[in-house]
């Protein structure tokens, strides 16, 4: 009972609030919300909803190689049709949308952490530590993220080619792309973050806590970090979009996810090779569906931004 | 003026220090210089000599020094992959870049600005949403997406643009140039569209948020009463006080297209530096990648120098405040 009116209080507190409003508010933003949840649900429900698994080498048939959709007057056995290798593209799909959120979660996690952890410290410690991580993070953000992600990559492959890493390239394609990704996105969050701290570490609450003799370790993340986490989401938000894109660019010119475990980028790429013959359906579903998580978490995320700007209000 | 000046190339110098050194890193620390020279079956003290000809064994700094010098002078060493000079491979394919560049630039302006001031002075008529929700989309799409899509269209179903390479270039002394002939021009139509799109959206967000700031701004209300015409208020104060961000944004812009054009020449096989770039880094091919590299950073941090002394030509404004500063 008490668990009941608990779960009912919470749920009024959720739908009464300011933020709950404008999400109600914005046809747009729900229909994008909704769109979301189909496709995380979808995902993280492969296993179930496909037809085989795409990744599985047993399943690749050369025999039903390139068959059309249904919609092009192919058979219900592939719905969406099969790539050169006789691949389910429905199955393919789901994994490789489940492939592509997991690869941009991980690696915006990644991101966030990283740049999370040297904004604060960058802004509490000042002196000659910020200064060289915020002039490392300047260098970098003259660079597109792109560029950066894709250099690293470069360089994994470097050091396997020369055994210094005794991996094989595609078994640890997954590690690789989070890892670059990661590494290409921290500096924004390190830039929001110390900014923060540079405005809240002068404020009462601080010295106050300071004064009852609080480690500034914990000042920065119990104290200082929840009133900066606002800023910190939106930009997680869009950079969900913008990891899962790069991700996708960098499958898609051979040097993401490989073949044997395509994402979405790779089976664009697959398809890309067929379509001067006509064969265009490998390419166009995995594109529009590309097209479509991106663009519904792109409005979730200018959503955010403008819900959580105290000037908006 | 002099004081900025310098402090801005000291800046430079040092981003131009760092990408040199991440380039010596990856030249000399991930790849091997000696085992892409000799064969399977060079001894270790034919080997152990060349490592000392060649000055492998000398100091770091000492190193890094050299590998500075030959930089500056282009000078690469050879690729892993083709065993060609790395300078040359650059340079023959550098001016394709360029030009795909240019012209991509130059269709976001184009479009982009007088498309911005449509949707700036009338914020509510339904061009101006449309146009804000096509820019939506083609934020939210990838570059290699829209590539495919423009081939899909105009090469697949109406056939009537190439999907691939650069058409016949002409050779003018060592720049190759697809200016010149018809279908060097009707190449370059897909590619460039698709590197401008999403540089087209933004300077058609920023010059529509700017001119909606302009707008409301007093001196355009006195303007408006003095009994000016529209167009000379819209284009002649209105307009001109838009264009410092768009032009430091564009500037900022071009060296994003620069990197961006590898995305584009992949879709589009182009044969330029960004194609260079990525088959260097999927067949692990260091000196390629470290002079790419090299390259790119020393055109971004030329167009950030020239940029910023642009910003200062443009804006009177800060040169006042320069001045300010220097008396007070």
């Amino acid at each position: 009972m008490a668990l009941g009116a608990g779960i009912v209080r919470a749920w009024r507190s959720v739908t009464g609030s300011d933020v709950f409003y404008s999400f109600r508010s914005s046809k747009v933003t729900v229909a994008a919300a909704i769109v979301t949840a189909i496709i995380f649900f979808a995902c993280f429900a492969a296993q179930l909803i496909a037809i085989q698994d795409p990744y599985d080498p047993a399943n690749l048939d050369l025999s039903v190689a390139m068959r059309p959709p249904v919609f092009w007057g192919g058979g219900w056995d592939y719905p969406l049709g099969t790539d050169d290798q006789g691949r389910d593209m429905y199955s393919a799909i789901l994994y490789g949308t489940r492939l592509s959120l997991i690869v941009g979660f991980a690696s915006v996690l990644l991101a966030m952490t990283l740049g999370v952890t040297i904004g604060l410290v960058s802004g509490y410690v000042g002196g000659a530590t910020d200064a060289v991580l915020m002039r490392t993070a300047d260098v970098q953000l003259t660079f597109p993220a792109f560029l950066i992600a894709l250099t690293l990559d470069g360089v994994v492959r470097g050091l396997i080619a020369n055994k210094i890493l005794p991996f094989d390239h595609d078994a640890i394609a997954v590690p690789v792309i989070v890892l670059s990704l990661g590494l290409a996105f921290w500096p924004q969050y390190a830039r929001t973050v110390r900014g923060a701290v540079l405005v809240e570490r002068t404020k009462d609450y601080v010295n106050a806590a300071r004064i009852i003799g609080v480690r500034p370790w914990r000042i920065l993340w119990r104290h200082i970090l929840p009133n900066a986490m606002g800023p910190v989401l939106v930009i997680a938000t869009i950079n969900l979009a913008v990891a899962v894109i790069t991700e996708a660019t960098l499958s898609f010119l051979g040097v993401g996810m490989p073949k044997t475990q395509p994402s979405l980028g790779t089976l664009i790429q697959i398809g890309n090779d067929y379509l001067s013959s006509g064969d265009l359906w490998i390419t166009v579903s995995p594109g529009i569906m590309l097209a479509v998580l991106v663009l519904a978490v792109n409005l979730l995320g200018d959503w955010l931004r403008d819900a959580l700007n105290p000037k908006l209000r | 003026m002099i004081a900025f000046l310098i402090r801005r190339l000291f800046q430079a110098a040092i981003v131009m220090l760092t990408v040199a050194l991440i380039a010596f890193v990856l030249f000399n620390y991930v790849g091997d210089p000696i085992n892409a020279m000799v064969g399977q079956d060079t001894s270790l003290q034919d080997r152990e000599k060349l490592r000392q000809d060649l000055g492998l064994n000398d100091s770091v700094p000492v190193r890094f020094a050299r590998f500075v010098g030959n930089a500056v002078q282009g000078q690469f060493g050879l690729s892993y992959r083709t065993a060609e000079p790395v300078g040359r491979m650059i340079l023959e394919r550098l001016p394709a870049t360029l030009e795909l560049s240019f012209v991509a630039a130059l269709f976001a302006l184009l479009v982009g600005v007088p498309m911005g001031v449509y949707s700036g002075l009338h914020p509510r008529s339904w061009t101006s949403r449309i146009l804000q929700a096509v820019s939506l989309i083609g934020i939210s799409l990838p570059t290699f997406l829209i590539g495919i899509l423009l081939i899909l269209i105009f090469a697949v179903g109406l056939g009537v643009l190439p999907s691939f390479g650069r058409g016949d270039a002409v050779n003018l002394g060592g720049w190759t140039t697809g200016f010149l002939t018809v279908s060097g021009l009707k190449a370059l139509i897909l590619p460039s569209i698709t590197l401008g799109l999403f540089q087209l959206t933004l300077i058609m967000r920023i010059v529509r948020s700017e001119m909606l700031e302009v707008m409301r701004t007093d001196y355009i209300k006195f303007a408006r009463a003095r009994g000016l015409k529209h167009r000379a208020v819209n284009f002649g104060h209105a307009l001109r006080n838009t264009l410092v961000p768009v032009i430091t944004i564009t500037g900022l812009q071009l060296g994003q297209l620069i990197a961006f054009a590898i995305i584009t020449e992949t879709v589009f096989a182009w044969p330029g530096v960004g194609q260079l770039f990525v088959t260097s880094v999927s067949s692990a091919d260091m000196p390629v990648m470290s002079a790419y590299l090299a390259l790119i950073g020393f055109l971004f941090v030329t167009i950030n120098l020239l940029v910023d002394l642009l910003y200062f030509a443009i804006d009177p404004r800060l040169r006042t405040a320069q001045a300010a500063t220097r008396v007070s």
